[in-house]
C-alpha cells in the first residue's frame, strides 16, 4: 500500500493485487459531518450520477458502463467518525479479463473525473428535473430506514446518545433539511465540495501504480482546487449525569433494545477486545448468554464505535422481557470487566479479531473501506498494525479499559398494542 | 482428485465423487489468505413430506432451519466455541432447497475443516436443548415478520404458488415450531445429511488433495438411499391475482412476479438461468428503456431490481421496490415484455446487455461464498456454473424474446404489495 497526493489535497491509495477478477477504483470527498451539509452532500452525489456533460442522461451512461463489459459506479455515503465521505465507487471487470484485452482503468477514470468536474447544468445551475427527482428519492431513501426496524433502532440511539454532537448526525441528514435546499442553494455547496474538501481516492487492481496516477491526473485535470480544509477535530462525547432512557412505541411484533455506552479509557485494542467478548461475535458473552442460554433473542450484540470511544447494544426482544434483558446485559459487562472470563474466551476473541485483519487484504471492498476510515480519520496504521496492538493486549489492560465504560443512553423501541 | 481448468474464467476446479457419494469441489486461490470452506446438504425449507424407510413423513414448517440451528451443538459443547478458538467465522444458512455450513478461517484450516465436517455430520440434541431453542427462533421469526421485505417476498410466492412447498416459510412459525422435538430432528438429519446427499466446496490456499483425504477419514463410508420427497402437485394456474398488507413502513413497495415454466435438472437449466437474468436487464434493468422511464417519472427509485430464480419445480421472474404507484409500475412492465416479443429488441442494446451481463457474472466470481454456492447449487441442479461463457456465446436475441414470450405474460403475473399503516 502507497499513499501519495496527486494534487492539492487530492491523495491516492494505491493497492497492487493481480487476485482479483475486477479492479476497483474509488473517489470519495471528506467533510465534516454537519446537519447544515449532510443532506446538500449526499444529494449532490446523487445528482452526479445522473449524468455528465458527455453522458448526459442514464441512457447514455449506462450505455457507455454497459460497453466496459458491466463495469458499476455506486454512489456512496459514508460515516466515518465524525467525517461524511461522498463520491463515487467503480467496479470494473480487471483489464487482463476484457476480451480482446482492452485498456478499461483509462476510460473508466475518464468517467469518473467526468461525473465529479463537468456535471449537466442549465443556466449555472443542475437540471431543474435532476434536482428535483433526485431529491424526491433522498427523502424517501431518509424515510426509509423505518422500515428495517433494527437499523431504525441502532440509528435512533446514537442520535439520542450524541445530540448536539456530529456523531449523531446520520450519513444522509434529514427529511426536513433535504426539504428546505434549493437549486442555487446546491449548487453553491457542490462548487464549494469539489473545490476546498480533501479527495480520497483509492485504486486496487492489477494496473502499475504510475499508469494508474497518469490516467487520475488526466481524468481529473480540471478538478478546481482552493485551500484545503483540514480535517474535523472529534467533538468529546458528552456523558450524561445520570443514564437516559427513550422509548418509542411503533407497530411492531418484536422490541429493539438498544444501550449506548460512553468508553472514558483511551486504549482503543484493549477496548475493542472488551467489545469483542462483551458482544462482538458469535462467541460473545451477549451472545452465549442473553441468546443461547436464556433464549431471549435471536441476536444480541454490541459494538466499538473507535473513532468515537463509543459502545453500543443491538438486540431485539419480546416487549415483556425488557427488564430481564436489560439485567443480562449488564449483567455480562460487569463480568467481562471484572474478568469472569473462561480460558478460551479471550483467545477466541483475539483470533476473531487477527482473522478478520489478516484476511481483509482478500477484498477490495473491506480494504478500500478501511483505508477510507484510516484517511478520514486522519489515521495511518495498517491492518497489520492494528493486529500487532491486538496481540500485544494484556487481561489486565481489558479489565482496567472496561472498568471505564458507563452506561450512557437507553432505547427501547416497543410495540402499539401495549398502550391499550 | 482432478483438476478441470477454465481459461476464460482463470480457475481450476478440482472435483471428486468419494465411494460414500459425497461430492468435492476445491478452488485453489494461491494469492489469498482466506480459506472458506462451504457444506450442504440438498435439504431446505420446502422439503417437508419426504419418504424415509418406506413411510411417508409430513414434519413442521420450519424444521430444515430449527435442524441447521440445533446442529452446532455437540457432545462436547457447541462447535461455535470450537471453530472460534481458531479465529475461524463459522455460520449457516437454510435457503428453500439447501441448508449450507461454511466457516471462513486463515490459520489451522485443516483442523476447523474436521470441525465442520464432524459436527454437521454427528447429530447431538437432547429434549431440553430442542425445547431451549424455540425462544431464540420465534425472535428470529417476530424479527422477520416485521421486515417488509421478507413480507412482501413470502406473500408473492404464497401468490404465484397453490399447492408447491416452495411457498412454505423457511423458519415456519412460532406455531409450526411448537411441534418439533428431538425425534423428528434425528428422523431429519438421517434423511438428508447422508455423504451422498452433500457436497463439500472449499476455495482459498489450499491442497486439494488435503481436503479430499480429511473427508475420507471423517465422514461415514456409507451414503445413504435417495429421499423420494413431494413437493405437492402444483397446477399451472396461480393462487392469487394480488395479495396486499399495511405495516410499519415509510412508503408503497410492490413486487410483481411470474410464475415461470419449471426447468428439469440438466445443463439446460444454466442456459435457463441466463436466459432469465438476461429477460431482467432487457425488460427492466438500469440500461433498459423502461427503467430508465420510470426513474425520470418518478416511478420508481433506485430501490427498483429484481430477479430470476430456480428451485426444483419452480421458477419465477420477479421485479419490485418502492413506488407511489404499484399498480401502474406492474402494468408498465407487462406492456414493455409484451412490446420486446412483438417488436424485438435493439440490436445494439442486445449486444451491450451481453457483455455488461458477462462482466457480472465475472465479478461474482471475486467473493469465495459465490464461487461455493454456485458450485453447490450446481451440483444439486445438475450443471456446471462455471460453463457460463460458452452459455453466453452461444445466446441469441430470439432465445430472449422466446423466453419473455412463454413466460412473462400476464396470466402467469401476480402482484404483492405493502401499503403503510394508516395513521
Amino acid at each position: 500500500m502507497t499513499r501519495t497526493q496527486l494534487a492539492g489535497g487530492v491523495f491516492l491509495t494505491y493497492l497492487p493485487a493481480k487476485k482479483f477478477k475486477t479492479s476497483l477504483l474509488s473517489a470519495q470527498f471528506v467533510v465534516p459531518l454537519r446537519w447544515e451539509t449532510a443532506s446538500a452532500n449526499a444529494l449532490i452525489a446523487a445528482i452526479l450520477r445522473r449524468g455528465a456533460a458527455s453522458f448526459p442522461d442514464m441512457g447514455a451512461l449506462s450505455r457507455r458502463l454497459d460497453e466496459l463489459y458491466g463495469a458499476r459506479i455506486d454512489v456512496t455515503i459514508r460515516k466515518k467518525g465524525e467525517a461524511q465521505c461522498v463520491g463515487f465507487v467503480a467496479s470494473l471487470i480487471d483489464d487482463c479479463f476484457a476480451p480482446g484485452e482492452e485498456r478499461l482503468l483509462e476510460p473508466a477514470a475518464a468517467l469518473l473525473g467526468e461525473l465529479i468536474c463537468h456535471p449537466v447544468t442549465r443556466d449555472g445551475l443542475f437540471l431543474e428535473e435532476y434536482f428535483e427527482s433526485e431529491k424526491t428519492n433522498l427523502i424517501d431513501a431518509i424515510r426509509s430506514i423505518l422500515n428495517d426496524k433494527r437499523a431504525y433502532a441502532d440509528s435512533r440511539l446514537l442520535q439520542e446518545m450524541c445530540t448536539g454532537e456530529p456523531y449523531g448526525v446520520p450519513r444522509l441528514g434529514n427529511e426536513q433539511i433535504t426539504a428546505a435546499l434549493h437549486p442555487q442553494l446546491l449548487f453553491d455547496a457542490y462548487r464549494e465540495l469539489i473545490t476546498s474538501s480533501r479527495l480520497e481516492i483509492f485504486y486496487s487492481g492489477s494496473a502499475e501504480r504510475s499508469r494508474v496516477e497518469d490516467a487520475l491526473r488526466a481524468a481529473l485535470a480540471d478538478l478546481p482546487r482552493a485551500d484545503v480544509e483540514p480535517p474535523p477535530e472529534l467533538v468529546p462525547h458528552v456523558l450524561p449525569e445520570e443514564p437516559r432512557t427513550v422509548s418509542e412505541r411503533l407497530d411492531v411484533t418484536q422490541g429493539k433494545l438498544g444501550m449506548g455506552f460512553s468508553c472514558g479509557s483511551k486504549d482503543s485494542a484493549a477496548l475493542l477486545m472488551g467489545n469483542t467478548l462483551f458482544g462482538g461475535s458469535s462467541n460473545s458473552k451477549l451472545f452465549l448468554n442473553v441468546r443461547e442460554k436464556l433464549s431471549l433473542c435471536y441476536y444480541a450484540s454490541s459494538l466499538y464505535h473507535r473513532q468515537k470511544g463509543l459502545i453500543t447494544v443491538s438486540s431485539g426482544i419480546e416487549f415483556e422481557n425488557y427488564q430481564r434483558a436489560y439485567d443480562e446485559i449488564m449483567a455480562q459487562l460487569e463480568a467481562v470487566r471484572k474478568g469472569q472470563l473462561e480460558d478460551w474466551e479471550l483467545e477466541a476473541a483475539r483470533s476473531t479479531l487477527l482473522n478478520a485483519y489478516a484476511s481483509m487484504g482478500d477484498s477490495q471492498g473491506k480494504l478500500e473501506n478501511f483505508f477510507l476510515g484510516q484517511a478520514a480519520t486522519g489515521r495511518d496504521e495498517s491492518p497489520e498494525d492494528l493486529a500487532d496492538q491486538v496481540r500485544a493486549v494484556t487481561p489486565e489492560r481489558i479489565f482496567e479499559a472496561m472498568g471505564t465504560v458507563k452506561l450512557d443512553t437507553v432505547y427501547f423501541l416497543q410495540g402499539k398494542e401495549a398502550e391499550a | 482428485m482432478t483438476p478441470v481448468r477454465y481459461e476464460r474464467l482463470g480457475e481450476t476446479v478440482y472435483r471428486e465423487t468419494l465411494p460414500n457419494g459425497l461430492e468435492i469441489r476445491v478452488v485453489p486461490k494461491p494469492d489469498h489468505v482466506k480459506k472458506y470452506a462451504f457444506f450442504a446438504t440438498r435439504y431446505g425449507g420446502m422439503d417437508t413430506r419426504f419418504q424415509l424407510n418406506g413411510k411417508w413423513l409430513d414434519t413442521p414448517a420450519g424444521i430444515a432451519h430449527y435442524l441447521e440451528h440445533k446442529m452446532f451443538d455437540t457432545k462436547e459443547g457447541n462447535a461455535l466455541q470450537e471453530l472460534a478458538k481458531n479465529g475461524a467465522e463459522p455460520n449457516a444458512f437454510t435457503s428453500n432447497a439447501m441448508t449450507g455450513y461454511y466457516f471462513d478461517s486463515t490459520d489451522h484450516f485443516a483442523e476447523n475443516l474436521e470441525i465442520l465436517l464432524s459436527f454437521v455430520s454427528i447429530p447431538y440434541f437432547t429434549e431440553e436443548s430442542v425445547a431451549k431453542e424455540q425462544g431464540i427462533i420465534s425472535q428470529e421469526i417476530r424479527m422477520i415478520e416485521d421486515n417488509p421485505d421478507w413480507q412482501i417476498y413470502a406473500r408473492l410466492l404464497r401468490a404465484l404458488y397453490r399447492a408447491h412447498t416452495a411457498r412454505t416459510s423457511i423458519a415456519g412459525t412460532v406455531e409450526s415450531i411448537s411441534h418439533i422435538t428431538a425425534e423428528t430432528l434425528y428422523d431429519c438429519h438421517k434423511a438428508f445429511y447422508t455423504p451422498s446427499n452433500m457436497i463439500l466446496t472449499v476455495v482459498g490456499n489450499v491442497d486439494p488433495g488435503e481436503v479430499s483425504g480429511l473427508a475420507r477419514r471423517v465422514l461415514p463410508k456409507e451414503g445413504g438411499p435417495v429421499i423420494p420427497r413431494d413437493y405437492g402437485d402444483e397446477p399451472e394456474a396461480l393462487a392469487e391475482r394480488e395479495t396486499r398488507l399495511a405495516m410499519e413502513v415509510s412508503s408503497p413497495q410492490f413486487l410483481t412476479g411470474w410464475k415461470c415454466r419449471p426447468v428439469p435438472e440438466g445443463e439446460d437449466r444454466l442456459r435457463r438461468m441466463v436466459l432469465g437474468d438476461l429477460a431482467c436487464d432487457l425488460l427492466f434493468g438500469e440500461s433498459s428503456p423502461l427503467y430508465q422511464r420510470l426513474y425520470s417519472q418518478g416511478l420508481i427509485n433506485s430501490s427498483f431490481g429484481g430477479a430470476f430464480e430456480l428451485m426444483p419445480g419452480v421458477a419465477y421472474l420477479y421485479a419490485g421496490g418502492e413506488s407511489k404507484e404499484p399498480r401502474t409500475v406492474a402494468a408498465e412492465l407487462q406492456k414493455e415484455a409484451d412490446r420486446l416479443v412483438r417488436e424485438g429488441v435493439d440490436a445494439d442494446f442486445f449486444q451491450r446487455t451481453l457483455r455488461a451481463s458477462f462482466g457480472s457474472s465475472l465479478r461474482g466470481l471475486n467473493s469465495f461464498e459465490n464461487i461455493a454456492v454456485s458450485l453447490t447449487e450446481g451440483y444439486f441442479g445438475g450443471y456446471d456454473p462455471f460453463r457460463f461463457p460458452e452459455v453466453f456465446d452461444a445466446i441469441t436475441q430470439r432465445d430472449v424474446l422466446d423466453f419473455l414470450r412463454d413466460n412473462v405474460t400476464v396470466e402467469r403475473s401476480a402482484l404483492s404489495e405493502i401499503v403503510p399503516k394508516e395513521a
